[in-house]
């Protein structure tokens, strides 16, 4: 070993990126590439009766309108968001139903405005309600996790518990919203397609290309060198690719796709509302004796996307009596897909936050509380766990936050016109691995190159590979070249669910070992096209493991509450990690606060209303749906424990790409009750809801005790 | 469409070199540089002044240069970041500062903050004053930076990875 895994090695594509030099989908410019806007569905229900497309055509520059009369026929997608112009349905506004292709963006942005299209438009029904008569329980969750998980009785269990909190909590809809909006450049020639795309995984992107437009994969190139964030949008192919690649069939022209801003929320997927009803029972000491996560959520007509918000709860606190439950509504809205940590974010927000209720009807310690509850094995599964450490994270946090001597008492620290509180919330992430392929070469100048088709959505998966690449070949990470984002190289999967490095790291660590052996035993020179290992981990990554193997962590928030504005401040954000070996130490910190980051968003900015007169998503654009700025985020810290867990893949990683989202919400919605006293159970925490909140709490303390004088109630001068 | 009516010859100055083109009075900044020049550092993320994701100088002060129009730019001096740094060899010190802090992940969002630094820190140097700014600051001089000020004035630029405590960590770097 050379010891460069867990060197904090600067990125290796960094002076591209910070030049501007670092080429995304849309910026590949082929000689004579036209642009394409789509033109979106303006009703949220029915069907296309006519697309007239005289005017579009005659804007100087137009040079054709796909709409499901005349576009070129795929076969019918696993995933039904792709079918994109092959009927008149619409199953939600937003659909995109005619393509317009031009010479420029200002030419296909005209024809787009001028393309007049008829509907027969039916009832919608797109609100989500937990008694919606269209509420089912589905046979499995996202990720194949079982609707329904229960042990003991529950109920009974609950019913007889000394202390009982039994509550609602509602996450909105939520949007990915990565930076660069999704887009793809496609040119055929010759039969054979070439593809750029902003995508979490060529090798996707390339089978359901192939699978659509019925050629072998072998005639197709995918490319994602660079790619402007994905956050779970760019997890699949979605709708640009396709259009991409039908118009540049259709016009033999190389096409570029960049979906407007605004256009994103209906089709790259979104993070489903989730409404939550939480039962805690415990016993006096605090223990755990009933837990029971009901989640209802929905999904859209054309596909079932289950958000396993519920999911968490059987992996965090031992109890005799649980039950998990997922139910869904397939009404006319957008299809949801992922969204960083799904499952986890929504569902560690309400879990999260009732064992803070819980602690304060116990009078605990919010932090002992999960201490005391810290099983000995995965309460669900039965499984040991292969390393857990969440109680020693919670330790590192609280020393390192200064928790100790919190006066627990909610509302009890002002200054002027703020409240201030802290809060507390444990995370949880799955450790999930798949098979990749990957190969290393020794090259005579004495360098080495490694490839595999990783994606870097920004994680900093070329650097961190070197690094494992280097460890296994035994040499200086200088000497070690990579190549990721493209078909072209060795067959990888996807970068999603914290899974990438394990992935595509045990791979390369395959092919360098091998790779080192069978230098130890060349003798003399290397041959001019050099030395080739190559590994496949097909039968060893996908292995079924005896063991439970989750990354955990916890955060702690200090926010301050401003009485007068009902706005709400965070401070200070602190997490702990236990996520296995930390690989690069500079990239890891910035993935752990970058998460940090979006629940901060999801906890104060961040929501979506889905409007039900008209079926679309009210913020969809980048103004009025809204994302953390620089004004928002004070100090950020993260940390982690050197975890050693061999049950893992060869470096003994854990995935870091979400977890730092999944307990923030809840440390900074706990933080505000400490802070006011006031339980809010709707996400997101906008001064406006604040206020009406402790405006509220206000009022029902002066009809208990008389109106406050001298101004001591939470809200002064109101 | 009448070529005389709809477009017109306009000269820019981008990055030290001048350019004359037949522009599309629909053209914005924005896509000239990225579309006409193959200048693709300056980002498009949004196309509605939202992001920040395209902040370019032109004539020295920061723009979103997806929300002017080209032809009413006619003589004037745009800088992307292909050419921020005097010589093009060494990186500028902002994009310096962003490599050692790592300031940046997916990269989309990182020439328009860099930018947009730059352009922030003229203003500030030049007596500007934001939304923190002390009121009793005297007007006319620099105004001093510290960690509020700049996260206030960098707010127009978003980014989604979350890299804000090191994007303001690079900019103090570079403060003299």
């Amino acid at each position: 070993m050379t010891g460069s895994v867990g060197a904090p090695a600067e990125r290796r594509e960094g002076r591209e990126k910070v030049s501007g030099a670092a080429r995304y989908a849309a910026e590949y410019h082929y000689a004579g590439r036209a642009q394409a806007w789509p033109v979106p569905a303006a009703v949220a229900r029915g069907r296309v009766t006519g697309v007239d497309t005289a005017a579009a055509l005659a804007v100087p520059g137009v040079l054709t309108v796909l709409t499901h009369d005349n576009a070129p026929r795929l076969a019918e997608p696993d995933d039904p968001t792709l079918a994109v112009l092959q009927n008149p349905r619409v199953p939600h506004r937003g659909w995109f139903v005619a393509l317009v292709v031009a010479e420029t963006l200002e030419a296909a942005r005209a024809g787009a405005a001028a393309v007049r299209v008829d509907y027969a438009a039916e009832e919608h029904d797109v609100t989500l309600t937990a008694s919606h008569p269209g509420v089912y329980v589905p046979d499995d969750a996202n990720a194949e996790y079982p609707a329904v998980r229960e042990r003991g009785d529950p109920d009974g269990a609950f019913g007889s518990s000394a202390a009982r909190v039994d509550v609602a909590y509602r996450v909105p809809p939520l949007h990915n919203h990565p930076m660069e909006p999704h887009a793809s450049t496609a040119r055929w020639d010759d039969g054979r397609l070439t593809v750029h795309t902003s995508s979490q995984g060529a090798g996707a992107v390339r089978s359901v290309l192939a699978g659509l437009f019925g050629i072998p994969e072998e005639r197709i190139v995918v490319t994602a060198e660079h790619v402007g964030g994905g956050f779970g949008s760019k997890g699949t192919p979605r709708p640009d690719v396709v259009l991409a690649a039908m118009a540049a069939r259709q016009t033999g022209r190389a096409v570029t796709v960049a979906l407007p801003r605004r256009y994103l929320p209906a089709v790259v997927g979104h993070r489903a509302p989730t409404l939550h009803r939480l039962r805690l029972g415990a016993d006096a000491d605090g223990r755990l004796t009933s837990l029971v996560h009901e989640v209802t959520t929905h999904t859209s007509r054309i596909k079932e996307f289950v958000e396993q918000a519920a999911v968490p709860a059987r992996v965090m606190y031992a109890s005799p009596h649980s039950r998990t439950e997922h139910r869904v509504a397939a009404l006319d809205v957008p299809s949801p897909s992922w969204m960083r940590a799904p499952g986890e974010a929504p569902g560690m927000y309400a879990l999260e936050s009732a064992m803070d209720e819980l602690a304060d009807e116990l009078g605990m310690d919010p932090v002992e509380l999960r201490v005391r509850n810290e099983p000995d094995v995965e309460p669900d599964s039965g499984k040991p766990f292969s390393s857990r450490h969440l109680v020693e994270c919670l330790r590192e946090g609280a020393r390192r936050f200064g928790w100790a001597g919190r006066d627990p008492r909610p509302g009890s620290h002002r200054e002027g016109p703020l409240l201030l509180g802290t809060g507390v919330a444990a995370a949880t992430y799955p450790v999930m691995v798949s098979p990749a392929t990957a190969s290393a070469r020794a090259l005579p100048d004495g360098t080495f190159l490694v490839r595999i088709n990783a994606t870097d959505i920004g994680t900093g998966a070329r650097t961190v590979l070197a690094q494992v690449g280097a460890d296994a070949l035994g040499v200086p990470l200088e000497r070690v070249r990579i190549e990721v984002g493209s078909t072209e190289l060795p067959p990888a999967p996807l970068a999603g669910g914290s899974s990438g490095t394990a992935s595509w790291g045990w791979a390369v660590h395959e092919a360098g070992a091998r790779l080192a052996r069978r230098l130890a035993e060349h003798r003399g020179p290397l041959p001019e096209e050099g030395l080739d290992a190559r590994a496949d981990t097909t039968g060893s990554a996908d292995a079924e493991s005896d063991w439970a193997r989750h990354a955990f962590g916890a955060h702690f928030a200090e926010v301050a509450v401003d009485t007068v504005t009902g706005e709400v401040r965070v401070g200070r954000l602190l997490g702990v990690y236990a996520a296995g070996r930390i690989l690069n130490a500079r990239t890891a910190r910035s993935q752990f606060v970058g998460g940090m980051t979006m629940g901060l968003g999801m906890a104060l900015t961040e929501g979506s209303t889905m409007d039900a007169a008209f079926g679309d998503f009210t913020e969809s654009d980048l103004a009025s749906y809204h994302v953390p700025v620089h004004a928002d985020v004070g100090g950020i810290e993260a940390h982690w424990l050197d975890e050693d867990d061999p049950r893992l893949n060869p470096m003994g990683s854990k995935g870091i790409g979400e977890i730092g989202i999944v307990g923030t919400a809840a440390a900074i919605g706990n933080a505000v009750h400490h802070a006011t006293g006031v339980r809010f159970r709707e996400l997101p925490l906008t001064p406006d809801r604040v206020l009406a909140g402790l405006l509220d709490h206000r009022a029902a303390h002066d009809a208990r005790t008389g109106p406050a004088t001298g101004g001591s109630g939470p809200v002064r001068g109101v | 469409m009448d070529n005389d009516q709809h477009h017109s010859e306009t000269t820019l100055r981008v990055n030290g070199k001048p350019h004359t083109l037949t522009v599309d009075h629909r053209r914005v900044l924005l896509d000239l540089l990225r579309e006409d020049l193959d200048l693709t550092g300056a980002k498009k993320g949004c196309d509605h002044g939202q992001c920040g994701a395209c902040t370019v100088l032109v004539d020295g002060r920061r723009v979103n240069s997806c929300l002017l129009f080209a032809v009413a730019l006619d003589g004037c001096e745009v800088t992307t970041v292909e050419g921020l740094s005097d010589d093009g060899e060494e990186p500028h010190p902002l994009q310096r500062a962003f490599l050692e802090r790592d300031a940046f992940q997916c990269g989309y969002c990182t020439p328009g903050q860099i930018c947009s630094a730059a352009g922030m820190l003229a203003e500030a140097a030049a007596g500007h004053p934001s939304h923190v700014t002390d009121p009793a600051t005297p007007s006319a001089e620099p105004v001093p930076l510290d960690r509020a000020e700049i996260r206030e004035r960098l707010s127009g630029n978003l980014c989604r990875c979350g890299a804000y405590p090191r994007i303001a960590e690079a900019v103090e770097d570079v403060i003299p």
